[in-house]
């Protein structure tokens, strides 16, 4: 098997669970897009030109496997009537939050796709890429959950306690406001996915830090958080990933795996090949490098990190090689990533070595 | 000790009356600092070993928090040695600091809270306070690298308050703390308690 594959060919093999060429490599990068050009953070993610155009040279430059047409996740947040903070050495933050208390969430309306500016900004970078991709490349979309959704809109210390209070008081006003904020956030998703995926998305990736055993109990994490993605997902219409943010996900997975998502972003925390082996080829893995370690990492040191993981999990497809967040921090040099996309194309082609722990 | 085991079981199943019930006993012995501190320092460790989740931590915190106040007042914020302040720094993630002042409040902590400050405005505050100690809070990766403009500044004005850091960068990068030249780094939030009270004893 040595005839060189594209971007797209590999990564659809590697999650039907057969062996490509190599191993595909996602190096999920937004603000390297913004250094690549010589921008600042803001003139850079408010024009779908200057994206698709980072995009287009960091694939170049690097050689991995994907268009990336995620910008920031308080894009979102900008949708339904929020602000977007930019910072020059990292990711932007959502600013204030839209609901300033959970009786807002009565007069909360779901905001149109058409018209709106963020929005729309993002439908044209996914076209750009769509076309920059000739049909070779994967366009990969973004969506925040219905469960996640509102760490910004509501801000974390208020989602969590309006979480609570529904739980203590099931027929109360907090679980009113509840249901009716996922509602909104469910519909909304879902639309917003579908919009991405008619614009030429090749695949749409759900992010779900929420539902993690990182952040909440399982009784939240499943009653709530994966009911949604199963429930979310089937309603869209075409590949999805789910992502958990670093989150951990082992004591929940085979509720990850019922939501129906053809691959799962996995956490550095847990062990790769661990992991593999609960999917038992009902889903495939894409993870798990550190992206805050990656930051200090030698070429040599990435170069084995990535090893590591190839052998962990490289073996019969299923596996996509890339950082354990969904994003690479701005602060990770070009030749890290020179050096784990080199891994691939090393350690990762097929047949790769059975690792001896596996 | 029992009381502490038991408070711990009651905040990670949310049962608010049996904490109250707990800390009502605890009180009657003298021994409200002991619960508490034990059961969220065991929380906290759960936490770390992955066994409880972020959320449990947050509510055991609150729940503390609010039960608590049933009993004494609000910590006074002034006059207790080490004087301490506790800042979110560049990021405009509060989980973290709002989880940290629950813990240190609900054992009887006085902290200056200090919200969200950018370096300089934190380096000033710090100064202005005469803090000696200083908590700093961060979610994000360029956050976190900024404290080390924050123990610089701090070092230049002649303060010599300790710095000690806790968030999610700090947690996966084992190495990081000492590359930004923190005094002390936190794994949770309980493991505040423990570093106010050793630097409280030395």
């Amino acid at each position: 098997m040595n005839t060189p594959m594209t971007s797209l060919g590999r990564t659809l093999e590697t999650l039907s669970h057969r062996e490509p060429d190599r191993v595909p490599a996602f190096l999920l990068l937004t603000m390297h897009g913004a250094r690549e050009l010589g921008l600042s953070m803001r003139e850079y993610f408010t024009s779908p030109a200057n994206v698709i155009e980072g995009q287009v040279r960091l694939r170049r430059k690097f050689g991995h496997d994907c268009y990336y047409a995620f910008c920031h996740a308080s894009l979102e947040h900008e949708a339904f009537g929020g602000d977007t903070v930019y910072n020059e050495q990292g990711p932007a933050n959502a600013g204030a939050p839209v609901l300033r208390s959970p009786e807002a969430i009565d007069s909360l309306e779901p905001p149109s796709i058409e018209g709106n500016p963020p929005l729309q900004r993002t439908l044209d970078i996914v076209r750009g890429l769509v076309e920059a991709a000739h049909g070779e490349v994967p366009v990969l979309g973004v969506v925040i959950s219905p469960f996640s959704l509102p760490i910004m809109q509501l801000g974390f210390p208020a989602w969590l306690d309006l979480l609570h209070a529904a739980l203590e008081e099931p027929a109360g006003a907090r679980r009113a406001q509840l249901d009716r904020l996922l509602a909104i956030n469910q519909s909304f998703c879902v639309r917003w996915a579908n919009a991405q995926l008619a614009a030429g998305a090749t695949a749409i990736t759900y992010f779900d830090p929420m539902s993690s055993s990182t952040i909440t109990t399982r009784e939240l994490g499943v009653g709530f958080g994966m009911r949604l993605a199963r429930q979310t997902i089937g309603q869209i219409s075409g590949p999805v990933g789910i992502h958990f943010a670093s989150g951990r996900i082992l004591p929940i997975l085979e509720d990850v795996v019922s939501t129906g998502a053809a691959v799962v972003g996995v956490s550095a925390d847990e062990d790769l090949a661990t992991l593999k082996a609960r999917v038992g080829g009902r889903t495939s893995l894409l993870g798990n490098l550190n992206g805050i370690e990656m930051a200090r990492w030698t070429p040599a040191e990435a170069k084995a990190a990535a090893t590591r993981a190839i052998l962990a999990a490289g073996p019969g497809g299923g596996f996509i090689l890339a950082d354990n967040h969904g994003e690479i921090p701005i602060q990770v040099k070009d030749e890290v990533l020179h050096a784990i996309v080199e891994a691939v194309r090393t350690a990762g082609a097929y047949p790769i070595l059975a690792s001896e722990a596996s | 000790m029992e009381d502490s085991l038991k408070l711990e079981e009651a905040l990670l199943s949310m049962d608010r009356a049996e904490v109250g019930t707990i800390l009502e006993g605890a009180v009657a012995r003298g021994e409200l600092d002991v619960a508490i501190t034990g059961a969220l320092e065991s929380i906290g460790q759960r936490w770390d070993a992955g066994e409880v989740a972020l959320s449990q931590v947050y509510m055991a915190g609150r729940l503390c928090e609010q039960a608590v106040t049933q009993f004494e007042p609000t910590p006074p914020t002034e006059g207790v040695a080490p004087r301490v302040g506790i800042a979110v720094l560049e990021d405009y993630h509060m989980l973290g600091k709002r989880i940290v002042l629950s813990v240190l409040r609900a054992a009887g902590r006085p902290v200056l809270d200090l919200g969200r400050l950018t370096v300089d405005e934190l380096i000033d505050r710090v100064c202005a306070e005469q803090l000696e100690v200083v908590l700093v809070s961060v979610l994000m990766f360029p956050s976190a690298l900024r404290v080390r403009e924050v123990v610089d500044g701090l070092a230049l004005r002649g303060s010599n308050a300790k710095v000690v850091v806790g968030g999610a960068p700090f947690r996966l990068d084992a190495e990081l703390a000492g590359r930004v030249g923190a005094h002390h780094v936190g794994r949770t939030a309980s493991d505040a308690l423990r570093i106010l009270a050793e630097l409280e004893a030395r």
